[in-house]
């Protein structure tokens, strides 16, 4: 009976040998997976990552298979969205799946960001790893607007008209600037069928990209952690981190875990919110696209809100636009930004627990009034968290040198 | 091998002349190619002539009348206003929400007091700034159903939004500005063309 098994098992060998000479498999496992020793003390917040990647894998496939029912075109593309609802077998999922999905996608790489903030992971040797995923989160928001525009709604339309006018705010080339954008003098056809081509294949092969960057950027320093220590600094006689552990097996079943637990809630929200309360799918979006009847209320989806919400505080549309865009270009900047001697939180005093509780506050407040109708009061709130949000960095910036900090231990606490 | 580290006899100078020259012309080359892909996304010569300039005579409107034409999937009114009508525009000015057009949006050259180019004529933009719905004329003696104190404008059916006779919103409608002022020229004295600015006829 051995005899058999043994063969079979040797030939798998020779084949397993036969393809590693000519593609190195093993030794890239082993130098990701299986050799690369990761912190032993990662908690909750290090299972977004992963999260965000599988998000991505989610939204790749629910897109190619919405694609194949879908139709670009002014004429056609509100009543595709809604065959696809109605009439494809299982499309209803397909399509929740994805626009749902998109809503998951900026939860996770909000908390995967505000990680970096609370462990100091984006600090010094890791400022690439972090621009690279600021590129990412920039590629996204583009994604999820021209996502948006596609189902060819009410909010579709008049979010893309928004969006785009912004461009008008600039001096000079804006006008030009927001026709060539358009493709025409009005949102139209040739604007549908323009961001369909940048939403599935454009953008996609952009977002790959920066994600095996930002991957091959993490993989070069290892992945910092909650205590903000650098384990290959104290390595054992195998010349491993005495601190870390193989990233294959221990933290693959991690991410199992994280994954079935994401998936639970992910499936609730399809199956019994999936709309959100015209939070992920806006109540407006399911009156089609009309150019002659604007909604009463536009405003983005929830996780551009913030942004817009800077952009209303401003009396100025030009200067509401340049600070709306630095509001985004100044995170590219935190690596610098943050002077402190220490990076975790758990060794940062008082001081900076503060300021990034009020940056956290600002942000959220921002992005519900952002939502809201604009009274007068709602404005003067706005401008309140607008000076907040930026106060942050300005403080960030001169007070984290001197701010008082605690001594950080030689090895990983547990 | 040399001190630095390139083989005897090779000219360095040379060498980083020849990089840099392919390099520049790479550069330019790959930047003339990409304007093809650039000029792609301008409006097609479709999109251009559907939403060209429109041509308008305005040689048979009577003093009080209203004519309207489409122009890039709008409505475009244009009204011929009496002696009588343009010099009661200021009385109203009280009860406007933007009596100036400071929130409104108009071409520099229709911001004025009749928001037009010449007082007679108002050329307008027909979908009322609230939710796009075509607001009607009513003159003064021609009130809309069930409005006493009526002086004359234009009066939304959907949502009551009201007017005056230069399209500048009253207080206390829904509608949040004045009505929009497309760029438009006068091309001779009986003939509007709606889409271009003044300094655009040339």
């Amino acid at each position: 009976m051995a005899k058999p098994a043994s063969n079979f098992s040797r030939r798998m060998n020779d084949l397993g040998n036969w393809i590693d000479q000519r593609l190195p498999v093993s030794a890239f496992w082993k130098a990701t997976m299986t050799g690369y020793y990761a912190p032993k003390n990662f908690n909750f917040w290090y299972y977004l990552g992963s999260l965000a990647l599988l998000v991505l894998v989610m939204q790749i496939l629910t897109g190619i298979f919405l694609t194949m029912h879908y139709k670009p075109s002014a004429a056609e593309a509100f009543a595709s969205v809604e065959y696809i609802m109605r009439d494809v077998e299982w499309g209803w999922l397909i399509r929740y799946m994805h626009s749902t999905g998109a809503s998951f996608f900026f939860i996770v790489v909000y908390l995967h960001m505000f990680r970096s903030l609370l462990y100091g992971s984006h600090r010094a040797p890791r400022e690439l790893l972090w621009v690279f995923g600021m590129l990412i989160y920039l590629c996204l928001m583009a994604e999820a607007f021209f996502g948006y525009v596609l189902p060819w709604g009410q909010m579709s339309y008049w979010g893309a008209q928004v969006i785009i006018n912004l461009f008008g705010a600039i001096p000079v080339i804006g006008e030009p600037l927001t026709e060539w954008i358009r493709g025409d003098y009005f949102i139209s056809d040739a604007t549908l069928n323009r961001f369909f081509a940048l939403h599935v294949i454009a953008l996609p092969l952009l977002l790959l990209g920066l994600v095996l960057l930002h991957l091959v950027a993490l993989r070069e320093n290892g992945s910092n952690n909650p205590d903000g220590i650098e384990i290959k600094k104290n390595k054992g006689e195998d010349g491993n981190p005495v601190d870390g552990i193989p990233f294959h097996p221990y933290y693959t079943v991690k991410d199992i875990f994280g994954v079935a637990m994401f998936l639970l809630i992910f499936a609730f929200v399809i199956f019994f919110w999936p709309e959100a309360g015209g939070l992920f799918l806006e109540h407006d979006n399911f009156v089609p696209a009309d150019p002659l009847v604007t909604p009463e209320h536009i405003k983005p989806v929830w996780y551009f809100t913030p942004y817009y919400a800077i952009l209303k505080a401003v009396p100025d549309k030009l200067m509401g636009v340049i600070l709306m865009g630095l509001a985004v270009v100044i995170l590219f900047f935190l690596p610098w930004l943050d002077r402190s001697p220490v990076k975790s939180i758990r060794y940062k005093g008082i001081g900076y627990k503060l300021l990034l509780a009020m940056f956290a506050i600002a942000f959220v407040r921002l992005g519900m009034l952002g939502m809201a109708e604009g009274t007068p009061a709602q404005t003067i709130e706005m401008r309140v968290w607008t000076f907040v949000y930026f106060g942050f960095f300005v403080l960030l910036f001169f007070l984290s040198p001197k701010m008082k900090t605690k001594p950080v231990p030689e090895r990983l606490t547990h | 091998m040399s001190s630095d580290g390139s083989p005897e006899g090779v000219n360095n100078g040379r060498r980083r002349f020849l990089v840099a020259t392919t390099s520049a012309v790479g550069a330019v080359g790959a930047g003339a190619a990409a304007v093809p892909f650039v000029k792609s996304w301008n409006p097609s010569a479709k999109a251009q002539a559907v939403g060209a300039p429109v041509e308008v005579s305005v040689r048979e409107l009577e003093p009080g009348q209203l004519m309207k034409v489409q122009w890039r999937g709008q409505t475009i009114g244009i009204l011929r206003r009496t002696e009588q009508e343009i010099s009661d525009l200021p009385l109203v000015d009280g009860e406007l929400r933007d009596p100036d057009s400071a929130e409104s949006i108009q071409p520099e050259y229709a911001q004025n007091e009749v928001r037009s180019i010449r007082d007679e004529y108002l050329v307008v933009n027909m979908h009322c700034t609230h939710l796009g719905c075509v607001p009607a004329l009513n003159n003064k003696s021609n009130p809309p159903p069930g409005v006493d104190d009526w002086e004359g404008g234009f009066y939304c059916p959907c949502h009551k939004s009201r007017f005056d006779m230069a399209g500048r919103v009253y207080k206390g409608v829904p509608a949040p500005t004045n009505l929009t002022i497309p760029p438009y020229a006068f091309v001779d004295d009986e003939t509007v063309l709606i889409g271009v600015d003044p300094e655009g006829l040339a």
